[in-house]
């Protein structure tokens, strides 16, 4: 770290205060972010989806494979 | 460009570049930082002072790049009226906030023992004021109206409104005689700036600008999920109504 002179307190509370705000930001918008997800996830869990949303799959009933038979003439 | 328009498909991007632009951006800010503080020499009149710059001259652009951006989606917002412009216009807002509040901020502390003083009331200092209280009044009429549609519309002209702003900040310089330099580095013929200063705050300029955009990114997936959230509340409520 190089002698920041006489002018150094100026230099260390413009890298403070961008670290802090920038810090503060980043909290902000992560924290609200976590959230939004967890909230969602929440309400999916109480089964309140979206109209659009594809329900949780169900298990396909097994169909058999037949064959048409040819009509005898 | 339309397909990403679509939030589902937004929300899948995002969830893969989120990660990779996270540490693309810490790096470029540690390069930055370790270029600024340890690297880049005194300059011949501001002396040490000159590393504030690395961190007030990206600020600066990023206060108005994020008020340009509001602007172009308030466009998409007004026009094809389309969710997710409104989504980018209104979380943009506090991230360009902070920026503005940094330059403003970081401007004062390079002024003092500069120029003598924190503050001037000239063009350049007033009118990145006046930004500053724009992000505020966009920020307020968003939370101040609950439907989210009309609070779009509604910012979104007051943000089209107050970006006759920003060619004034960037021009005042030039049009007013005012205590804050001309430019030095967006300029016809050139930066005036010496490589040996201009590599670093290049190097932060770009690291600000990864931050804002991966800031912006988790911002709108947020805003986006918020709303589900909150249609899915209105939904239950129906339903149970309906019971």
């Amino acid at each position: 770290m190089p002698d920041l002179g006489p002018h150094a307190a100026f230099i260390w509370a413009a890298y403070t205060v961008t670290f802090v705000a920038v810090a503060g930001l980043v909290g902000l918008i992560v924290q609200d972010d976590r959230r939004q997800r967890q909230l969602l996830a929440d309400l999916e869990r109480q089964g309140i989806t979206r109209r659009s949303a594809k329900p949780a799959a169900k298990p396909k009933p097994v169909e058999k494979k037949t064959r048409a038979r040819k009509a005898k003439p | 460009m339309w397909t990403l328009a679509n939030p589902t498909r937004f929300l899948g991007l995002a969830e893969r570049v989120i990660p990779w632009l996270a540490v693309l951006t810490f790096l470029t800010l540690g390069v930055g930082l370790y270029l600024a503080l340890f690297v880049a020499p005194p300059d011949y009149q501001q002396g040490e002072t000159v590393r504030i710059m690395f961190v007030h001259v990206p600020a600066a652009w990023l206060a108005m790049f994020g008020y340009t951006l509001i602007a172009i989606a308030s466009i998409g917002s007004l026009i094809w009226r389309h969710p997710l412009a409104d989504v980018a216009a209104k979380t943009a807002a506090p991230i360009g906030a902070t920026f503005t509040f940094l330059a403003l901020v970081t401007g004062s502390l390079w002024g003092k023992p500069m120029w003598g003083t924190y503050w001037v009331w000239d063009a350049r200092l007033t009118s990145m004021l006046v930004l500053f209280l724009l992000y505020l009044g966009l920020i307020a009429l968003w939370q101040s109206i609950e439907e989210p549609g009309r609070a779009g519309r509604a910012a979104a002209i007051l943000a089209l409104v107050g970006f006759v702003n920003v060619p004034i900040i960037k021009f005042s310089v030039d049009w007013w005689n005012t205590l804050h330099q001309p430019a030095s580095i967006l300029r016809t013929g050139g930066p005036t700036i010496d490589p040996s200063l201009l590599t670093p705050l290049f190097v932060m300029a770009v690291g600000f600008t990864l931050l804002f955009v991966l800031l912006h990114l988790i911002a709108m997936r947020a805003e986006i999920l918020r709303r589900r959230v909150h249609a899915l509340r209105q939904v239950h409520v129906e339903r149970a109504a309906a019971a």
